[in-house]
This record gives C-alpha cells, structure tokens and sequence, in this order.
C-alpha cells in the first residue's frame, strides 16, 4: 500500500520539467517525482490536488497520457492565488501533488462506438488524455469527433496537437471561435452550432463534455436532439474542493460528491441537479 | 444535373413544401459561386437574395474603423442564409464574405415577396422556416454573448 | 433470558469514575458552567450537574434547578461529543523547505482514549453516523480513527425528553440500543436514588465486574423501565419517504419563506452532532520555509462554502438554508444509507430566531397536499 493511502493528506514532491505558456493565462506544467518512483498511474479525466506551497490547494485535472504517466502533466488557468502560484513556477521548482481522485472518462464502455467529444476554454484538458488513449487505440472505436470552442484563436489551448489531430484522416476537429479577426479561417459562433452537422452516429455514440455549465446544458440539448440518449452523455463538473477525498462536504451537488462520485458523470444521474439554479 | 427544384427538395429547409411550391422556388432559384475572399453581398446593400449554402464556408461581419472587420458568425454547408429581403426597408445589416470556395443556391427575394403576398400558403409556409432560423441564430448569438470561457465560467 | 443488569448508588459510580481513568481514559462528561451544561473534561461525580435540568425551546436555553439530586436529569448540553472524536481545529502535517529540497512531517496519531461519560441515544447514533462519514469511505480519516478506536462509552438512559427533542420520530432514541460499553438508568424514586447498569460490550462487563456485583433487583429493573417508558416527545417529524419529498420540492415557495428568518449564522451546523463539513488551509511563517496545513470546521452557510473561480454556486441565503436541510434529511440517506438527522433539537434551541426543521419539513409536505387538491397554479403559503 503506498503511503499516500493511509496519508491521504500527504501531498507527493515533483520537480517541473517544463513550463508552456499555452495563452496569456494559462500554462502547461510537466513535471516528474523527485523521490524516482514511477510516475503517477492516471484514468484519463481523474485530477490532483495540486499544492502551491504556503498558499493552498486546487484541484487540476491530469492532461498527459495515460499510457505514459512518467511525465505529469497540468495545464494550470490562473485565476486565483494557488492557481496564479502554480502558473509562475519554472523549471526547477516543486509541485506537490495528491491524487488521482476522483472517476473517469469511460474509454473502455466506449468501444465499439462513435465518441463525440466536446469541449471549450479550458474544458479541454481534462479531455485530452481520453483523446489520446482513443487515438492510440484506434481500431476500438468508430468515428471520433472533437468539437473544440475557444473565446479567441489567441485563447485556444494546444494548437499544434488540433493541427496534428486534423492532419489525421481518422479525427473530425471542429473549432470555433466567439469573435475573430478577418483572415481567421475557421468557425465562428457557440461550439453547439457545430452539432446538427458533426459526422457520428446518434444511435451508437459516447458523448464526452466538458466546459463551461451553460455551454455543457446547450450541448447536451444539441446532443439529445440529434438522438443520442441521457445515459451515453457523460460530462465532467467542478465544484469547490477541499479535501478531495469525499471528507470535507464543499463539492456537493445534489447527493453526489463532485470529488469521488465524479467530476466524470453520466448525464442522468446529475440531470435533476444540473437543471436546478444554486443546488 | 438535378434541376434545382430537385436540389431544394433535398435541403432540410425546404422539406415539406409541395410540388408546385418547390417549382416555383425552383424558377426564382440560380446556382451560384463565390471564390474566396469575394463578398456574398456588403454591409447596406439593397437585400434581393437569400442563400442556401451547398459547400463551402462564409464569413458574416461587422467593420469597425478601428478594429477592421471582425467575424461575427461562419455559415458553412446546409445553413440558410439571408433574411433582410423579408422586411423593408430591404437593406443589408451585416457584410458577408466567402471564406472558402463557396457554392450556393441563390434566391430571388423581390420576386418571393411578390408571390408571398398573393399567395398565403407559401408565405405562412417561408415564415415559419425562416423563423426557426432565426431563433436558432438568436439562441446561438445569446450564447456567445455570455462570453463563457472567460474566467468566471 | 434478559441480560442480566447491575445497580449501583453515586459511590460505587465514583469508584468506576476511578477505575476508567486508571485504565487510562481520560472522563470527558457533563458539567453545570456558565449557564449552561458542557461537556468537557471531569474527575469525579461531583462535577456532574447535580440537581439541574434544562429549558429548551426555539432558539432559547436555560438552565433549571430541580434539587431532586439527578446528575443526569438535563436532556442535551449545547455540544455534543463531536469535538472531541472530530477536532474543530487540527494540524493535517507540516513542511520545511530547505534549498535543496522540501522535508514534509506528517502529523502523529493522537493516543490519548476518552470515556463519554452519560451519552444519551441520540448522541450514539450522531457517532455511528459520522464513523460512516468518516472511516467507510476510501481514505478514512486517520485521526478520526485514531480518536474513536478507544473510546468507551458510558451511555445514559434520558429520563425526560427536551422541548425540542424529536428522536423517537428518527429511530434514534429516547432508549440506548446499541454503541455502548456500560449504559445506566437513573432512577430517583421515593427517596432512593440508584443507577441501573446495562452491559453492552466485555470491555464494559469487566469495568462493572471489577467495582460491583450488585445484580439489580426486580423492583430496581422495573423502576428503570418505568423511567424509559415515562418519556414523552413533544415534536414529530414524518420521515415517510422524506427523501423523496425533498427531492422534488427544490423550488418550493417554503424556502423562500424561511430564508426571510434565517440570517446564516451557521449555529446550527456548529451543535449538530452530525455534521461534518470542514475546510483545510495552509499557513506559512515569514521566511516562507515552513508551512502547515490545518483543518478545522466548516459550514455549508458561509458565502464562500460553494465558492469557486468567479463566484459562489450558493450565493442566496435560500439556497443554502435548502442545501443544509435537503442534505440532513434527504441527501444524506443517498450517500450514507441513513439520515443525517438523530432528533436532538439542538438546531431548533440554538438557532438565533428558532427555526424549527420538524416545522420545515412539516410545511413542505402538507404543501403538496394542498397543491395536490387543486388545478395548477403554485400556492404560496402566507395565510
């Protein structure tokens, strides 16, 4: 048993390999354990609770690849003080980390059918290591889409992996923009308007969501009117964490415990909730 | 090569009209095509069309002296574009440029409003489709107003 | 055959008093102090709050002297045992940063063993429940368990039922069934005044072992009963399918009615034995070397309980009026396969304006009885 499981609330020490600017606010951290122990075995779409030290705590979805845990990846959006801490940390400096929490992306019910992932902002993240594990295993599923929505070209995360992912011939990407200057090419307007049109088959499709609440509400509407039923819709929430253990009560929401219940739900059993205002 | 009464059967917009409506929209209807770059129409034009995009993609934009033309929406393969012809005083409100090359059913607006207003049945029947675009466009145009991904999600 | 059961007068308490804490414990038990009864750290009977009971009523406490001697004649003291299974405030680990690496400490397991002295049913089954918070799921909490492995439980029968008291209605009491080392009846009769005992466990059939053997007596048993039986509840609340109930009553009119009362003080989460919300945070000194990661109680009524970047989810005072009781007694039951709720009224007696829940509940669902007789339409309840 390793000591994290009887300390839950010891936090692990890494080093930060690399740190990317990916927007003007927000950074990818790749980092590895300092004690030489492997790295951290993930479930795409499980996050850390990631330690600025002295400041706090935050919760952060893994984004690396599950089949290479050595690196760890974050993508950190600095908009808080543990988050703005974590976004000025440079190679050389310590990460502590607790985790994995919480459920995952269900990649293996997956197989055999379409997956239709949609996200926006920073919602792709904790997307990204399902993509990679479909993409690596690619003869298990039928078509893939990405439907990807940003606020800006400048505020889109991750473009020379959209641009390797659209050179491929096996992956839909789709993305839009809210506003765009001339010379822009792609889509503008709500990440939604590209559902009617996507390339998947309602009747047998996995649909992963993850962004913000009203643009996962508008998408799962699209979804349900193309066909596809509540139980294949799974969408990833966030809520206040503490603990991320299920001890501390802050991410409830409704019955469920965003930490350890989620943050990967299917759709119908937070349906009652998500409908509501201030649950 | 399918006349284009044929053509319109197939959109979705145009499902449910009947044979002789779908003739009639046939004989206002042209086949056309924009090269990249070149302007569906401009910002204040007299509005005489509207479009049904086949393939390709259009850019809807607002020009701003200071920030040059900023993309509004993108309409690609399937959408409707074009309503200004609907209600006077008949003028275009935003500009609209072909991102890609774009190929498109154009149809005659001053020639429908004269045909709507003898005949009520096709009118009652455009209305109602041009409607659920708009709502639709709307809907999509609130959502971007949110600015969702800005930092309070 | 019924167990056979043990009585003893003050003396012979007094010596059990004196043998737990020669085993080691240390008495944590009720005591009369500024007003009000507390439970805290005592050393013999004399500490016990002789001849006093208590007033509650919604949002009011009062201590009253009743002279007829009883050492447990009050009902239930403002807190319950929760502070010392479940520490307000404690240190999670601590950390020293160095310039060549980062030397974390993480925190010792508490050894000190407590003896609850005269806990009542309801207050048992508040501790059964927060076990199932605390050491069911996948990471128990290592100081919660290092706490409660070792305690002893001295449970004691209520002779009277507070105004508030409502745990007949929720299963958990007024009797002790179960969770106890030693449980005692008072019996004050005629002039004599003596403990039944009740052994619950071997740890507490060695403890009465060793100081009596005094079998109870027919009469004595009889009496005992008599004291259980004579304890009256003066509150109801119908958990028929309460769950369910509160599930679909979200938007309820009611709620807006009560968060025109409730002012979010947060009292009632503090007193009930039940909940468990906490928070960490993280301190560091000057020199920014060394930092600590405390946890210490929270409350799901603060502004910033549900906060996350850019806002709080619940920032109505209804909202979380409704998150509080929605989750005691209906959320709960999802999670943790029982209600959060054990009936002890200390929500009602310490709420500044005296919010009643049995009241809350009550409102809802004859509200749906009401909605039920007519067409459409929502009525608002403002007779």
């Amino acid at each position: 048993m390793k000591p994290q499981d009887t300390q839950p609330n010891l936090p692990r020490l890494y080093r930060v390999q690399q740190s990317r600017p990916e927007t003007y606010d927000t950074w990818t951290l790749e980092s590895e354990p300092v004690d030489g122990t492997d790295g951290l075995s993930f479930a795409p779409g499980q996050f850390n609770m990631v330690y600025g030290f002295g400041v706090g705590e935050v919760p952060i979805s893994i984004s690396g690849d599950p089949a290479n845990p050595e690196r760890l990846i974050h993508t950190v959006r600095s908009v808080g003080a543990v988050t703005k801490a974590l976004c000025s940390l440079r190679r050389g400096e310590e990460l502590y980390v607790r985790g994995p929490y919480g459920t995952h992306w269900p990649v293996e019910a997956a197989v055999g059918h379409d997956v239709i992932v949609v996200t926006g902002g920073v919602g792709l993240p904790p997307l990204r290591p399902a993509i990679y594990h479909i993409l690596s295993n690619r003869e298990q599923y039928g078509r893939i889409v990405l439907l990807y929505g940003a606020r800006t070209p400048q505020d889109m995360l991750y473009t020379s992996e959209l641009k390797r992912w659209r050179a491929r011939f096996d992956i839909d990407v789709e993305t839009t923009v809210d506003a765009a200057k001339h010379g822009w090419h792609g889509n503008v307007g709500v990440v939604t308007t590209l559902i009617p049109q996507a390339n998947f088959d309602a009747q047998h499709t996995k649909a992963f969501i993850c962004g913000p609440e009203i643009m996962t509400r508008f998408t799962i509407a699209g979804l349900l009117k193309r066909g596809v039923t509540t139980e294949n819709i799974f969408v990833s929430l966030e809520r206040n964490m503490k603990c991320g253990i299920g001890l501390c009560g802050h991410c409830q929401l409704g019955s469920v415990f965003v930490c350890k219940d989620g943050p990967v739900f299917r759709y119908d059993q937070v349906q009652p909730f998500m409908s509501k205002r201030e649950i | 090569m399918k006349t284009l009464d044929v053509i319109l059967a197939d959109h979705p917009f145009f499902k449910g009209l009947n044979a002789q409506q779908l003739q009639f929209l046939g004989g206002c209807a042209s086949n056309v095509r924009f090269e990249p770059e070149e302007f569906l129409y401009r910002e204040g034009d007299e509005a005489n069309n509207f479009f049904v995009i086949r393939e390709g993609k259009v850019a809807v934009e607002a020009f701003s002296p200071k920030r040059g033309p900023i993309i509004i929406q993108t309409l690609s393969k399937g959408d409707v574009l074009g309503w200004s012809w609907l209600f006077p005083p008949y003028h275009t409100h935003f500009g609209v440029r072909a991102i890609e090359l774009t190929r498109a059913i154009s149809l005659d607006g001053k020639c429908l409003r004269k045909k709507c207003e003898e005949d009520h049945d096709l009118g009652y029947e455009l209305m109602k489709r041009f409607s659920a675009v708009m709502i639709q466009r709307l809907q999509a145009t609130r959502l971007q107003l949110l600015d969702l991904y800005d930092q309070s999600g | 055959m019924t167990a056979q059961r043990f009585v003893v007068d003050t003396e012979v308490l007094q010596r059990l008093f004196e043998l737990l804490v020669k085993q080691g414990y240390g008495l944590i038990g009720p005591t009369a102090r500024e007003g009000a009864i507390v439970y805290d750290r005592i050393t013999s009977v004399e500490d016990l709050p002789a001849g006093w009971t208590d007033e509650q009523d919604g949002g009011s406490y009062r201590l009253k002297k009743t002279n007829d001697g009883r050492v447990f004649g009050y009902t239930v003291a403002p807190q319950s045992w929760k502070r010392f299974l479940f520490s307000p405030m404690a240190r999670l680990w601590q950390a020293n940063r160095s310039a060549k690496n980062v030397h974390t400490v993480d925190e010792e397991d508490q050894t000190e063993k407590y003896a609850l002295i005269g806990a009542r049913s309801c207050e048992i089954h508040a501790i059964a429940i927060q076990d199932k918070v605390f050491l069911n799921g996948n990471y128990p909490d290592a100081q919660y368990k290092s706490h409660r492995e070792n305690t002893f439980v001295l449970a004691a029968n209520c002779s009277t039922a507070g105004k508030n008291c409502f745990c007949a209605s929720m299963g958990t009491g007024p009797k002790v069934t179960f969770g106890y080392d030693i449980a005692l009846t008072e019996v004050l009769e005629n002039d004599s005044h003596f403990f039944v005992l009740d052994v619950g466990s071997e740890r507490g059939g060695s403890v009465i072992e060793s100081i009596t053997n005094r079998t109870a007596t027919e009469a004595q048993s009889k009496a005992a009963d008599r004291v259980c039986e004579a304890v009256e509840m003066s509150k109801t609340l119908d958990t028929d399918g309460i769950k369910e109930l509160l599930y679909r009553n979200y938007e309820n009119p009611r709620w807006i009615e009560v968060a025109g009362r409730c002012l979010t003080c947060g009292n009632c989460t503090l007193v009930c034995p039940t909940c468990f919300c906490n928070s960490a945070y993280d301190v560091t000194d000057l020199t920014g070397k060394h930092a600590e990661r405390w946890r210490k109680w929270d409350s799901c009524f603060t502004a910033e309980f549900s906060y996350i970047h850019g806002g709080s989810i619940r920032t109505s005072p209804m909202s979380r009026y409704r998150q509080w009781m929605t989750h005691k007694l209906g959320t709960w039951i999802d999670q943790f396969g029982v209600s959060g709720c054990v009936g002890c009224g200390r929500c009602i007696t310490w709420c500044p304006v005296g919010i009643d829940i049995t009241e809350e509940a009550r409102a809802i669902r004859e509200s749906e009885k009401i909605l039920t007789t007519r067409s459409g339409g929502v009525q608002v309840e403002n007779a």
